[in-house]
């Protein structure tokens, strides 16, 4: 019988072949904590004697939620972590640094491995190929100091993908939709499976914002198949060697599959105070919904690939009066990516406010607290009632092209209104390629057929072909694909 | 094993976020502080009306949001006995095992705000005694079952030394 993803990875952990419901121990590849979890972490870790770490070199300490520091209670968590990392020789990753869903699939998490981390959105590392699951500070104490955890393992949802996405209307509307569809707790104690075409064409940082929002729907994982551009990203980070394919098998068993056409989709709002509370943006619009603040940023969608939306929507343009627009780069890499595009400058003229990589207005600890009554709405993936630090404030959460419509706008807006300025997905300059010239001529290469490919389409649309943009072998393949698209 | 106490009743979705607010960042290192605030932003008045022993009763979802452990801690050391609901997030009901609080999952509909309850935790039994109906909740996998017997995880590990779940 074929195996889902999530039989495939957690049985290479348990060492022998599992199914669906099974319970079973399994060896953890990276465990991570953060500032809000790690203190309870290592204090069972002191109360039990065992003050280590099996594996130090993949075990990673983030200082985030408060970071820097928002209070001296806070500032005292994060000496204990420090202190932890030195005495065990678990990394740490200091403040600044980034949000560690961000900075770990970055920098640790390869196809293949187990994640297990104290924070509930550790299933982004899902659009790795690992399986990566968010429990508590105990389970995850355990996990790091003797290198294995138990799991059952969770029978699959399929959720297949297909079309082209619109222009305005990116991965956080997809997933926004699904939870939307499926509900809340539609998908507790299960592995969400993303495939299908449109997924084997989206980029990764489309995949994370997928993967990290499946524990939204309740999920335990959200986990993508590793291909070649999973092995494109790793080379961007440095770490292409780690690299391996992973698909589920043809025949595996799925609990349920979900077939979505995103060339359906429109823009998606989720309203207060549920994350499946969700509107499409002509509801939305009608609604007149006036926001105060907009917040780009969190582990959902603040990489490189959003600003570059969010900065393009804005270039040029001013603020509505009276918004506030608070934007925070998810890593110090994206941050350093962002000064070298000018994304940064692009912003603050238009008159957002920047803010250090970390996680503090989404949890409502510092750098974005609402007033009573007021509205946010936010890139993020949670807007329960006093998420972002006041139970009297109302979030709404969106894509990042959607708050980048809304903070020109001053009112939920539709960014398909700037559809002009918004090209379709994968078009994103991506920083972090490797310089080698290789490289560099596959690139231009890719390019150049990719002009090409569109230069046809256009020609095919008015059934004039001009024969001297496209090279004749070019236009024929894209022909023939279209045909035979036609005929399916 | 028998508990007794009242029932508080919430409704659907109760968040981590309602548990243990992201406001209340700075106190996650100061449980009995933290405690003092359980469930506040989905009943002020919760915190100051729970006695030992009752019992907060959800509905659909209980716990969804965050991996804060710091939820069914503080649900624990403000006194309670349980927490029952039609349904829990996967990461709150592995959390609550985790630290020795029993969380149930039964048809909550039944029972009603204030309601006096008899919890059968090994018979596997909820008596309402306020109106008198009788609900049965499903037992927790061995697993589950072998750590909250052992008083919670890190309990079962100094017990053992290493995972004993067999």
């Amino acid at each position: 019988m074929g195996k889902t993803l999530a039989e495939k990875l957690i049985g290479e952990h348990a060492g022998k072949d599992v199914s669906a419901g099974e319970i079973t121990l399994a060896s953890v590849s990276v465990a991570l904590t953060q500032d809000g979890t790690g203190p309870l972490a290592v204090k069972q870790l002191q109360k039990l004697g065992l003050e280590k770490v099996a594996n130090p070199d993949k075990t990673v300490l983030f200082l985030d939620h408060s970071a820097p520091a928002s209070r001296k209670e806070l500032a005292n968590d994060h000496m204990t972590l420090r202190k932890f990392a030195e005495k065990t020789g678990a990394q740490l990753s200091d403040v600044g640094n980034g949000v560690c869903h961000t900075v770990v699939n970055e920098d640790y998490v390869s196809p293949g491995d187990l994640l297990i981390g104290a924070d509930s959105h550790t299933c982004t590392g899902g659009a790795l190929c690992a399986f990566s699951t968010g429990m508590g500070s105990t389970d995850v104490a355990i996990g790091m100091a003797l290198g294995k955890t138990w799991l059952r393992v969770p029978e699959t949802i399929r959720v297949n993908v297909t079309g082209k996405f619109p222009p305005g209307v990116y991965p956080k509307d997809l997933i926004l939709h699904l939870i939307g569809m499926i509900g809340a707790d539609g998908a507790t104690y299960k592995a969400l499976e993303f495939g299908g075409p449109a997924i084997d064409k989206l980029e990764m940082e489309g995949r994370f914002t997928l993967s990290n929002m499946a524990v939204e729907a309740g999920a335990k994982a959200g986990l993508i198949a590793s291909d070649n551009i999973t092995r494109e990203y790793l080379k961007r980070m440095g770490r292409g060697g780690e690299w391996r394919e992973i698909k589920p098998d043809p025949d595996a068993v799925y609990e349920r599959v979900i077939d979505i056409d995103v060339s359906q989709l429109v823009p998606t709002v989720a309203y207060p105070h549920t994350v499946d509370n969700t509107r499409t943006i002509d509801e939305a619009v009608k609604d007149h919904v006036k926001i105060d603040q907009c917040y780009l940023g969190t582990c959902t969608n603040s990489r490189v690939s959003d600003w570059a939306i969010v900065a393009r929507m804005v270039k040029g343009r001013k603020i509505a009066p009276g918004m506030r627009f608070i934007a925070c780069p998810g890593s110090r890499k994206v941050q350093e990516d962002l000064v070298k595009l000018g994304y940064l400058q692009t912003l603050i003229e238009f008159g957002a406010m920047i803010i250090p990589p970390g996680c503090g207005p989404c949890v409502g600890v510092h750098g974005g607290i609402l007033g009573d009554g007021e509205r946010v709405v936010a890139s993020q993936n949670r807007n329960f009632q006093g998420r972002m630090g006041n139970p009297e404030g109302f979030i709404y959460l969106a894509s990042p092209a959607t708050v980048a419509a809304t903070a020109i706008k001053g009112e939920l807006a539709d960014p398909r209104e700037f559809a002009s300025t918004l090209r379709s997905l994968g078009t994103v300059p991506m920083p972090h390629a490797p310089k080698k010239k290789a490289a560099k001529k596959k690139k231009a290469k890719k390019t150049a057929r990719k002009k090409a490919k569109k230069t046809v389409k256009k020609a095919a649309k008015k059934k004039t072909a001009k024969k001297k943009a496209v090279k004749k072998t070019a236009k024929k393949k894209t022909a023939k694909k279209k045909k035979a698209a036609k005929k399916r | 094993m028998l508990i007794k106490g009242k029932a508080h009743k919430f409704g659907d979705g109760i968040s981590t976020d309602h548990i243990a607010p992201g406001r209340l960042f700075h106190l996650r290192s100061n449980l009995p502080e933290l405690a003092k605030h359980v469930l506040e932003d989905a009943d002020p008045e919760f915190p100051n009306k729970v006695q030992e022993g009752d019992f907060v009763v959800g509905g659909k979802n209980f716990g969804q949001g965050s991996s804060r452990e710091h939820a069914p801690t503080i649900i624990k050391l403000a006194g309670v006995g349980a927490v029952m609901a039609k349904s829990f997030a996967r990461i709150f009901f592995r959390n609550s095992i985790n630290v020795g609080l029993p969380v149930l999952i039964c048809d909550t509909d039944k029972i009603n705000p204030g309601d006096e309850l008899e919890v059968d935790l090994t018979g596997g039994v909820v008596r309402d005694l306020t109106n008198g109906e009788t609900l049965t909740f499903s037992p927790l996998p061995d697993v589950m079952i072998k750590i909250l017997n052992d008083g919670g995880l890190a309990a079962h590990i100094q017990k053992y030394g290493d995972f004993n779940l067999d």
